[in-house]
């Protein structure tokens, strides 16, 4: 009988690239047009986001640079300063197009460093539950099953009100921010230590792990080292779809008065500021940050359905 | 069956007390009472005085009992902001939310399951993939441009609804309906529709799922080759199977209504309790906050109780196994 290595090394070893083209997940990206577009508009959103001190047009929160007299001009028309604004500008004469992009920073911030930290901290407590089991797990599954019945945003609106308590005044506008990453990934680690925690209970029974055991591993290099990669599979699933979440959360919190603070607008304080000119005929000012977030949340929200039929194998053809 | 409800109370009731813990937590330590009360002004003497006098300075069970049971009575304390009871506020408020949650459940449950047998029965035509793929994007919209969509569609361009309040209201007794007048029940369209169309494409598609999974099994194909008409099948038969999930969740969403009402309503200027917990969120008004989270976990709980029960009593097969009830 051939040694398995031998055959494996008579092929030419693949490049990392061939082996991506090879795999399943990128067949069933080329095959959904849906999804190609779907990544293309998160990319250019997120390039868009990230690259915007660079390629804005105009640089909106510094106010030496604003005109204030250019306010209210519609989207493509000449301001009273002779300069175009591609999609307009808002009442304090400011640039759409820059401030959508510096606002979309701030929101896909808020949403990575959330969903991020939601991760984390369901990842170690969902480890930590499914592979000690007992007095342990049942206090983490039962919190997490209270949490779970209750909506994300009451949960975020509560812990950021009670750090607005905790917090003195004149540090509110600096820690705000971090202050709505901590409520939103706070209301959301529940469904990552759901799954891991059942995924770790399954790892658990297999010989790898008793072998690994059995080697006097310490049980905390066993978790991270061995039963930690195979759990990751449906983590990046769940991951996708709770980026769109705490984007949309974002928003909610901001657009409701209590998120990120006016001086460093997110998209849904962009889209709070533009309401105000719903009646008087300026719908740009709203239209433009609400479509953008709209874009950002059916894109990521489409990558998250599709990455979850690709991952499924019971699905695949 | 009375060991099961006698646990699932017993349940419950430690839920109500972690809840209460916790805001008393936030009541307790979430700024200075004091300051609040009267402010920094006043002198740390008199401010000590205050503190005995309130029982500032009693022990921690002491303290957190003291608590209990003023919450089991309704009171929880003078709002910071508005200086006025937080019951009478809660209380006064009330009724518009759960009016708009009311209608808002009910529209989600009547359209979810028509729209549900619709697409479930006809999974082939066009209007049906519409129907879907609108739900989908509805899915993943936020609640509260839905809302501003409706707004400018409804009462900016065309102008026939009203955008913001509750319009005129009649007292009856300690309830204020909106019912009864025509601009109340004009005010109530468009909130009502942005707070449903979450849970109806839920309910939707969870009616769909069903129908098509009870649409496959035997007693159906039985009952096409007794020759019973279309009609019978689909509503007597296979209807009537699907309604036990969609019941279940209906009343589980009827919690997430009211949590939801908190974004309809600033939408909509709603003056309901969600509206005010938002406010209260702003200005730290802590006994607001408290009494807010104690008031939606006690809806919660309450609700989840009632659904185990019914899902109890309607179920057969939870009863033949008495220790699993329940999940």
């Amino acid at each position: 009988m051939p040694d398995p290595i031998e055959i494996a090394s008579a092929t030419p070893p693949k490049t990392r690239w061939q082996r991506i083209v090879d795999s399943d997940i990128f067949f069933s990206y080329s095959r959904s047009p849906v999804t190609i577009i779907a990544s293309a508009m998160a990319l250019t959103l997120v390039l868009m986001a990230a690259l915007a001190p660079w390629v804005a047009p105009h640089t909106p929160f510094n106010p030496s640079t604003v005109e204030l007299m250019d306010g209210f001009t519609p989207p493509g028309g000449e301001a009273f300063s002779g300069k175009t604004y591609l999609l307009g500008t808002d009442d304090q004469g400011r640039d759409l197009l820059s401030t959508i992009m510096y606002g979309s920073r701030v929101s896909l911030f808020v949403g990575f460093a959330a969903t991020v930290f939601a991760m984390v901290l369901g990842i170690s407590l969902g480890l930590a539950a499914g592979y000690r089991g007992g007095l342990l797990d049942t206090i983490i599954m039962r919190v997490a099953d209270v949490q779970l019945s209750f909506p994300a945003i009451l949960i975020a609106l509560l812990i950021f009100g009670v750090a607005r308590g905790l917090i003195p005044p004149e540090r509110q506008e600096n820690t705000a921010i971090w202050v709505l990453i901590l409520a939103i990934g706070l209301s959301n680690w529940a469904q990552f230590a759901r799954t891991v925690r059942g995924t770790t209970m399954v790892e658990r029974q297999k010989d790898y792990v008793s072998a690994a055991r059995l080697l006097g591993r310490h049980p905390l290099a066993i978790v991270t080292k061995h039963v930690l990669p195979n759990v990751l599979g449906p983590v990046l699933v769940i991951a996708t779809i709770s980026l769109a979440l705490a984007i949309i959360e974002e928003a909610t919190l901001s657009f409701l008065g209590v998120g990120v603070p006016p001086t460093q607008p997110s998209l849904g304080t962009l889209i709070r500021i533009g309401q105000r000119f719903l009646f008087s005929g300026e719908w740009w000012i709203l239209a433009f940050p609400a479509f953008t977030l709209i874009l950002l949340a059916l894109s990521v929200n489409l990558l998250g359905d599709w990455l979850r039929d690709a991952l499924n194998p019971r699905l695949r053809k | 069956m009375f060991a099961f409800i006698l646990r699932r109370l017993l349940q419950s009731v430690v839920v109500m007390l972690v809840v209460a813990l916790i805001a008393f937590l936030i009541f307790r330590y979430v700024g200075d009472p004091i300051v609040s009360m009267v402010g920094v002004e006043t002198r740390i003497e008199d401010q000590e005085v205050m503190r005995d006098r309130l029982g500032l300075n009693d022990p921690f069970y002491a303290q957190f009992w003291t608590f209990l049971t003023n919450a089991v009575r309704g009171e929880f304390g003078i709002s910071y902001r508005l200086q006025q009871p937080v019951l009478r506020l809660i209380s006064e408020r009330l009724p518009a939310t759960l009016e708009l949650a009311f209608v808002s459940a009910m529209l989600a449950l009547v359209m979810g399951v028509l729209l549900g047998i619709y697409t479930a029965l006809k999974s082939r035509s066009a209007l049906s993939g519409i129907i879907m793929a609108g739900s989908l994007v509805g899915v993943s919209l936020p609640t509260f441009l839905i809302g501003i969509g409706l707004i400018y569609v409804f009462a900016v361009e065309l102008q026939w609804l009203p955008s913001f309040g509750r319009g005129d209201t009649v007292q009856i007794g300690a309830w204020r309906t909106g019912f009864l007048t025509e601009t109340g029940l004009k005010s109530l369209i468009l909130p009502a529709i942005t707070l449903s169309l979450f849970q109806m494409t839920l309910i939707m598609r969870l009616v769909r799922a069903e129908m098509l999974e009870v649409l496959r099994t035997d007693y159906i194909r039985f009952a096409r080759a007794r020759g019973l008409p279309e009609r019978v099948i689909n509503f007597r038969h296979a209807l009537k199977n699907t309604l036990v999930p969609v019941i279940t969740i209906t009343g589980l969403q009827l919690g997430a209504v009211i949590a939801f009402a908190i974004v309809t309503e600033t939408v909509f200027q709603w003056p309901g309790v969600g509206s005010l917990f938002i406010t209260s969120v702003q200005a730290v008004d802590v006994p607001v906050m408290a009494a807010y989270l104690m008031f939606i976990a006690f809806v919660f709980v309450l609700i989840n109780l009632i659904v185990d029960i019914l899902y109890y009593l309607v179920d057969p097969r939870l009863r033949v196994d008495g220790r699993s009830g329940g999940h």
